[in-house]
């Protein structure tokens, strides 16, 4: 016999939450996604077809720190040295090497490589997340000024100058893989950006659904309890984090193409804290949310960009602080769960059925439970 | 003389100026059931956090089927096959009642397999029912039961139990304890209790500890009786 | 010889203005347990308000000595009222809070005061030692990060507003059952911290330029040593100093700046993994 109390409704997750954590979630998505490819290139204009692509690019950046925060549970606060590793290896590397096959796999290599072992002094000294905020956004800062400070034409790696403050000009495109002159046009960057994000949100998905992910996503629940069952938390952070690094790298690459420019500014702290808003306004725990909050925030900025009465800095930390303080859990969960009561309110009786059949089964189980007793 | 499954040698740890372990030498057999029991200030958690690994001794050894344990990282007890349940009931809130034990399963069996040894798990804490549940929001009795699943689920051959019947009403005490049971006929238990109504229904032998020592291992029924240890629980008699 | 001088006067030099600018944080953070990433902001608030006052014609000193501290507690107080009480105990959400409120101040400044550097030139002139001239002004800032260090020390062990600072953070309720308003407490030393960093930016206004997004600079540094330091509040701000500040300027002597920041943060990391709680978390543990 059970003493669990009988009155009581067993606390189920919510119908957002399980929307979004099963596949039906990821198909909407996917198609969406998908539809926007075949039919964007062919309704924009040029212009704006390259505005898009941008906003695409910098939404693989979102989901990469919506990932290792929101999922993983690690608080970088700079992930924007990646997406500017991933960017300047990509320009430097194809500066040198003129076809681009190997530097676009450098560009997601070498953010990697350098997430794996800061990873590594981070995670193996079970250093905290306090630490992990400021290390990282330390780590950005030097970054940016490093390079920032490699002005002089004696700083070169391969043929490819540094350019300091001035940047990397002229960066070759993308071609396809053997054949140098065959390169990226508008549309076919705006189609590679768009398939990018759509292929990271269908493997981080894909991943979360799996072991690891689930792993990773317990680590972030309770670190200890995931100990004591056996695995080691370390490593799963380590993989999170190199991860997220490898896709902020891609979106670098595709960055330095899509301006076929790079500049410091990519390291800079006023591009970290972006990306921490688009995934704070967009929602934290979720795979759209940090997109949806790029492609907004992008948009307000551009808006802003264009008169000089508002300081984006103002707004941009205005929207920053209301956020943290009022709506905390961002865009997307919020919009989503108010969705959800207007469609409870809305379908009321089929809810209450579905309760029943609920409760009905808790008391077949008890019934169970009594016989074999 | 088989190897014992849990053995401790000479175990001693000091915190500044406090010895909260002397000197402890402890032994579990295979599938043994132990009750570690003692006043306020006896060292039973420090004991416990020794076994699996939270603190380190300062000096002495911990042997686990022969193998010494003494320096372990934090996640080798569960690999070694040591489950654990902390005084503080620690699960993942955020998660479902099946995802808590379906964790603690995979690690040791395939995807297929990890399904089935989670519906029975659940079955035996009679939990089925609330697989669905956000673990963070069942009431406490429930939980501590979860709690109990995920530590067995990984099928280990010791478990180590602080406080399971902590917060407990009588009947969710009974339960737990039928559970403990059923679990020692394929498990060794170490569990660290207070409650003196639950270790009669549970335990066939007893570590009594005093001031970080082990004072006495016996039945409960001895220990019990024994007045001294009824003045070390109480305090001095008046004269 | 005149070398070995110059170069201990700006080896003291790197520690003492590593010291000054980390004191506010030190205080916030050691104190309240509140990650602060405006705290370059209110650096930046400072110099400028100094600016402003001397514009106004108070003397130098006045206005880099009581007009920013005062100005900076004021805006501190304002600020605390308003954001972060409501996030104290959440310290992920006040760093993102903090964050916010750094852009937003940088903004409100750019806005009101343009994007151009301004600047204090800086005091007293150069003195010589040999061969080799050293601003007069570093040592200005070496004694006023001695007796800053000290002032704290004072305040914090053998004042009643000290003790009473103390007890609140360690216990509000118990303090609130005593009588003492925790809120207040906590408003009194979030002003303290916001006027030391205040001061500090003021204080290093004359030998770095002053733009709006000058505490992006300092932020990180500041961090570093108050985490480093470890939980005791003056001695691990002095320790963390004395050794941050000295790698940094030794890194800086046998390379360029950039690589002294580098070699402070590769510093810090190995040190946080060293000891992961901080200089006084493992060595002299008890003092203040």
């Amino acid at each position: 016999m059970t003493p669990a109390n009988e009155n009581r409704t067993i606390p189920v997750p919510d119908a957002l939450a399980r929307f979004s954590r099963s596949w039906k979630s990821a198909a909407l998505a996917l198609a969406v996604g998908m539809i926007m490819l075949l039919v964007l290139p062919r309704v924009l204009d040029d212009f704006s077809l390259v505005q898009a692509t941008v906003y695409a690019v910098m939404a693989i950046l979102a989901l990469s720190l919506g990932f290792v925060w929101g999922f993983g549970g690690i608080l970088c606060f700079g992930q924007s040295a990646f997406f500017g590793l991933g960017a300047y290896a990509y320009a430097i590397a194809v500066t040198n090497m003129g076809d681009s096959t190997v530097p676009f796999v450098l560009a997601i290599v070498v953010p990697a490589a350098f997430a794996a072992v800061l990873g590594y002094l981070i995670f193996y000294g079970r250093l905290s997340d306090v630490y992990m905020g400021v290390i990282t956004l330390t780590v950005t800062l030097i970054l940016f000024n490093l390079i920032n400070s490699t002005a002089g034409p004696e700083w070169k790696i391969g043929n490819a100058p540094l350019g300091g403050f001035n940047g990397i000009p002229n960066i070759a495109p993308l071609n396809t893989p053997g054949n140098v002159d065959d390169v990226i046009g508008p549309r076919g960057l705006f189609e590679l950006s768009l398939g990018a994000l759509l292929g990271v949100y269908l493997l981080l998905r894909l991943l979360l659904a799996c072991k690891v992910g689930r792993v990773i996503v317990a680590s972030k629940e309770n670190e200890q309890r995931l100990l004591l069952l056996g695995y080691d938390s370390r490593l799963y952070k380590l993989f999170t984090f190199v991860l997220g690094a490898a896709i902020a790298g891609l979106s670098g690459c595709l960055f330095a193409n899509w301006g076929a420019f790079t500049s410091p500014t990519v390291f800079g702290l006023a591009q970290s804290a972006q990306i921490i808003i688009w995934v704070i306004v967009g929602g934290l725990g979720t795979l759209v949310g940090p997109v949806i909050g790029c492609v907004a925030i992008q948009w307000l900025t551009t808006q802003i960009g264009t008169q000089q009465t508002i300081n984006s800095n103002l707004v941009l930390g205005a929207i920053l602080v209301v956020f943290v303080l009022m709506v905390p859990k961002g865009i997307v969960p919020t919009v989503g769960g108010l969705g959800v009561k207007l469609l409870g309110a809305a379908r009321r009786k089929p809810e209450v059925s579905g309760d029943k059949r609920g409760v009905a089964q808790d008391d077949h189980h008890n019934a169970t439970r009594k016989e074999a007793t | 003389m088989t190897t014992p499954l849990l053995e401790t040698r000479k175990l001693n740890v000091r915190f500044g100026g406090v010895h909260a372990t002397r000197d402890i030498d402890f032994t579990l057999a295979e599938a043994e059931l132990r009750c570690v029991i003692g006043p306020n200030g006896a060292g039973k958690s420090t004991f416990f956090k020794l076994l699996t690994g939270q603190v380190k001794p300062t000096s002495g050894e911990i042997l686990f089927r022969g193998r010494d344990i003494t320096a372990m990282q934090p996640h080798e007890p569960g690999r070694f096959g040591i489950g654990i349940k902390t005084q503080v009931p620690s699960l993942f809130n955020g998660l479902s009642v099946w995802e808590n034990v379906w964790l603690a399963a995979r690690r040791v069996s395939t995807p297929m397999q990890t399904e089935r040894v989670t519906r029975e798990v659940l079955e035996r804490v009679g939990m089925l029912s609330h697989r669905e549940a956000i673990t963070g929001l069942l009431a406490h009795g429930e939980r501590q039961w979860v709690e109990l699943a995920v530590v067995i689920a990984a099928d280990p051959p010791l478990i180590l139990l602080d406080e399971p019947a902590a917060g407990m009403s009588d009947a969710e005490v009974a339960r737990t304890a039928e559970l403990i049971l059923e679990i020692n006929r394929r498990h060794a238990l170490v569990v660290v209790e207070h409650d003196m109504s639950f270790i009669r229904r549970i335990a066939k032998k007893v570590t009594v500890l005093h001031q970080g020592a082990i004072i006495r291992e016996d039945t409960p029924e001895c220990i019990m009786g024994d007045p001294f240890i009824k003045q070390i629980y109480l305090g001095k008699k008046p004269h | 010889m005149d070398l070995a001088a110059i170069i201990l006067i700006q080896v003291l030099y790197a520690i003492a203005s590593l010291f000054v600018i980390s004191s506010g944080l030190a205080v916030i953070f050691g104190m309240m347990k509140v990650i602060n990433l405006a705290h370059g902001e209110f650096m930046m608030l400072g110099a400028y308000a100094a600016i402003e006052a001397m514009r106004f014609g108070v003397n130098l000193w006045v206005a880099i000595l009581v007009v920013a501290p005062l100005a900076v507690a004021v805006i501190g107080v304002v600020l605390e009222r308003v954001f972060i009480r409501r996030l104290y105990g959440r310290m992920i959400d006040t760093m993102l809070a903090t964050w916010g409120l750094s852009l937003l101040l940088i903004g409100v400044v750019t806005s009101m005061a343009g994007n151009t550097t301004a600047g204090i030139s800086a005091p007293l002139g150069n003195f010589a030692i040999g061969a080799y001239s050293v601003s007069s002004y570093t040592l200005v800032i070496i004694a006023v990060a001695v007796v800053l260090g000290f002032a704290l020390r004072w305040v914090l062990l053998h004042t009643s507003l000290g003790l009473i600072a103390r007890g609140t953070m360690q216990n509000p309720q118990m303090a609130d059952a005593l009588g003492i308003a925790p809120g207040r407490v906590y408003s009194a030393t979030f002003a303290v911290g916001a006027a030391l960093s205040g001061l500090a930016g003021a204080l290093l206004a004359p030998m770095t330029g002053v733009v709006p997004t000058m505490g992006g600079a300092f932020i990180a540094k500041a961090f570093i040593t108050v985490i480093g330091g470890g939980p005791a509040i003056v001695a691990g701000l002095v320790s963390s100093s004395v050794l941050f500040g000295a790698i940094n300027q030794i890194a800086t002597f046998a390379s360029t700046p950039v690589f002294g920041e580098v070699a402070l943060l590769v510093g810090a990391i190995v040190m946080l993994r060293l000891l992961p709680r901080g200089i006084t978390g493992r060595f002299f543990r008890g003092a203040l």
